[in-house]
């Protein structure tokens, strides 16, 4: 199981939250989805031969986030 | 998504836009030219209304029924009957009320950007060859040793092996006092190093150094609900979808259209959904920066209810350090001491340790005398022989068992020591007493004002539970000022005691210094480790003194206490601003556009309340004149 933890911009409103833990939760091979509202972070566990962390730094960008930093324990 | 991206990236310049558009339909109106006018504004209302609507899809996609959506029919309503000053104006604000929301929450989370920023990014680690490499602060593994120079942050957790310097560790503690470390001691990743040079071997890094911790822990108080926030996040989403009915229902009833639209902008509950979370977020921040980790909004509301509080004696009230605190001395020099600390100075008992350390503090060297024989007597001391001298070390039984006589003089100050809950040490050379001693653990700085500050902010009642006799617990209590004292007790009968008070009604916070106490801690309504570096003390309780202070606790309920009160003030101002237009609107003073204006100042209002809570401290903890003029100026 890896972690990640992405470091985004300032989120402002709730439902971004809502948005993007829906959006990581729905992506084969995550497990565990915790997005932090005031950090502007999230943390997540997933398999790594399943689904790569590039890709969920994609699927936040897709929802229109930008991700200023990401990183991955294996 | 590429174009709602654009559009994110873009929404100031979109806001501006939109005002220099409405600034020259405005312009248009008063010159005049209607065409200039009406162009203007249904330009202005495209616009800005392409980011909201964007929103309240993607929203939707989601399955709810954001305050966007609101917005966007209102919006959309009234470009159709053609109300295009109104649809202009209501976007603009709402834009330009979310870029100053942004703005204004950006301050409120700014604590715990400033303590991440604190974190360490690079290391230098110095190779078996001694070569030293600077890298990323992620490539350094536990049993790296790096070097420090004066002014630099220390990047990991661990065990200085060589040199020696002094460190600020205010990013752990709160406190910027500078302090001394040799090679042995302790260092905590982001501390500062003063002055001097240091090579550290790591023993934890990155997301696991005490730092590491305490930034992950604020992160997550921070997001961490309290049940006033559940149940607005809750209520929230009902109210809002029970909005857009009720929009519908007075369309239907009426046919009034602008008047349904009206209501859809007037119900959205922006500040309520703002107001709670805001005040936690500064008052968790504000903690933060000064040494106090709360985690969480539950902990905050029910901290804020504490009325009885339990203190564990040895480590928390006290600093679990035994000292000399009498000193009397019968001879004509100090030879008795010198000649107590060669004794002593093999043995690990912590009266022992208290005079050698005592000794060492006179410059008296133990090494002045070298003993012959050291006998142990149980449960009384000590007996040896110096130069052919008996040495008797013990207590007053001691000197009863070898029939040696104490002077009025003597038995006066043995009584003193006593009273006060000292331990006393007699030292009797060749049958004669020449040197009583009171030993007691040093109380904690501060504890005294500390605990009565306390009880003006809203404790009841102050326990003090302890393994220790009786009598020096008593002593103890009745210098700092504690109500009741349970003494004599064994680590899990102080669980008892927590949950005897729980009992009869009491909301009860257990503050110790986390390390045997920890059932007491989870029982506790509230549990307060006093202390950072131990995990365990920053795992198990709900509340952490990361410096051991006193003032520490004394700031923690405070804060705790205008934490909650500043919740429920924003919840006030929120539901009054609701109320207030609905008001407004029956009585027809409101409309879609001054609905709107009024609901973005009270947004503001409600953060700018939130903010007070960052600047808040103790000292300047009396009543707040603010606090009661907060409804006169969300009315203005």
């Amino acid at each position: 199981m890896s972690k990640a933890i992405l470091q985004l911009d300032a989120l402002s409103c709730p439902a971004c939250m809502q948005k993007i833990q829906g959006a990581l939760e729905k992506q084969t091979g995550v497990e565990n989805v915790k997005v932090l509202f005031n950090a502007a972070k999230v943390k997540t566990e997933f398999n790594g031969e399943q689904i790569s962390a590039d890709k969920l730094s994609d699927t936040i960008t897709d929802l229109g986030y930008e991700v200023q930093s990401m990183k991955v324990k294996e | 998504m590429k174009f709602q991206r654009y559009i994110n990236k873009h929404i100031n310049q979109i806001t501006l836009i939109t005002a220099v558009l409405i600034g020259i339909g405005l312009l248009g109106s008063l010159l005049n030219f209607q065409l200039v006018y009406t162009g203007a504004f249904i330009l202005a209302s495209i616009i800005s209304a392409v980011p909201i609507l964007l929103r309240a899809i993607s929203a939707l996609r989601f399955k709810t029924i954001s305050i966007e959506l609101l917005v966007s029919i209102a919006v959309v309503g009234a470009f159709i009957i053609g109300e295009y000053n109104e649809s202009a104006i209501v976007t603009f604000l709402f834009l330009f009320g979310t870029f100053l929301e942004d703005k204004t929450l950006a301050k409120t989370r700014h604590s715990i950007k400033d303590l991440t920023e604190m974190a360490p990014t690079t290391a230098t680690v110095v190779s078996e060859d001694g070569e030293t490499e600077e890298t990323d602060v992620d490539f350094v593994d536990v049993g790296d040793v790096v070097l420090v120079k004066a002014g630099g942050q220390i990047p990991v957790d661990g065990k200085i092996v060589d040199g020696s310097g002094n460190l600020n560790e205010a990013s752990i503690t709160g406190e910027s006092k500078l302090v001394t470390k040799d090679a042995g001691d302790s260092v905590y990743s982001g501390t500062i190093l003063d002055n001097g040079t240091v090579k550290v071997e790591a023993t934890k890094v990155g997301d696991d150094t005490t730092f590491g911790k305490i930034v992950e822990l604020v992160e997550d108080a921070q997001d961490t609900k309290s049940p006033a926030e559940k149940f607005i996040d809750k209520f929230a989403t009902y109210y809002t979808p029970a909005v857009l009915v009720i929009a519908l229902v007075v369309g239907l009833i009426s046919r009034d259209f602008r008047l349904a639209i009206t209501v859809l902008v007037l119900g959205c509950p922006g500040a309520l959904v703002i107001g709670a979370p805001v005040s936690n977020v500064a008052g968790i921040g504000n903690g933060a920066k000064n040494g106090v980790l709360i985690k969480g909004g539950e902990v905050m509301n029910t901290f804020a209810n504490v009325d009885t509080l339990v203190f564990d004696k040895t480590g928390t009230l006290t600093e679990g350090k035994t000292a000399v605190t009498q000193f009397k001395n019968y001879a004509a020099s100090e030879d008795s001491l010198a000649m107590a600390a060669a004794v002593e100075q093999h043995s690990d008992h912590p009266l022992a340790n208290a005079v050698v350390k005592f000794a060492a503090g006179r410059n008296i060297s133990p090494d002045k005398f070298t003993t012959d024989s050291v006998d142990t007597v149980k449960g009384r001391g000590v007996q040896a022989s110096i130069k052919d001298q008996q040495v008797l070390i013990g207590n007053a039984a001691m000197m009863v068992d070898n029939h040696i006589q104490l002077s009025a003089q003597q038995q006066t100050d043995l009584k003193a020591i006593q009273k006060q809950g000292s331990s006393s040490v007699i030292i009797a050379v060749g049958n004669e007493v020449q040197v009583i001693l009171g030993i007691s653990d040093v109380i904690r700085e501060g504890v005294a004002e500390s605990l009565r500050q306390l009880k003006k902010i809203g404790i009841k009642k102050t326990v003090m539970l302890t393994g220790d006799n009786q009598a020096t617990a008593e002593a103890v209590a009745s210098q700092i000022g504690i109500d009741t004292v349970h003494a004599e007790l064994l680590p899990e009968q102080k669980v008892t005691y927590v949950k005897k008070y729980q009992e009869q009604g009491h909301r009860v916070a257990f503050i110790g210094d986390g390390i045997n106490d920890s059932p007491s801690i989870a029982t506790a309504d509230i549990g307060i480790a006093m202390g950072g570096g131990t995990d365990v003390a920053v795992e198990t309780s709900d509340v952490v003194l990361m410096a051991s202070k006193f003032e520490e606790l004394v700031h923690a309920f405070g804060l705790a206490k205008k934490t909650v009160a500043n919740t429920k003030e924003n919840i006030v101002i929120a539901i009054g601003t609701v109320v207030l237009l609905l008001i407004g609107l029956m009585l027809g003073y409101i409309y879609m556009a001054s609905g709107m204006f009024v609901h973005e100042a009270s947004i503001l209002v409600v953060i700018f309340n939130a903010m007070r809570l960052i600047k808040y401290h103790t000292k300047t903890a009396k009543l707040d004149p603010d606090q009661l003029s907060f409804e006169e100026s969300e009315l203005s």
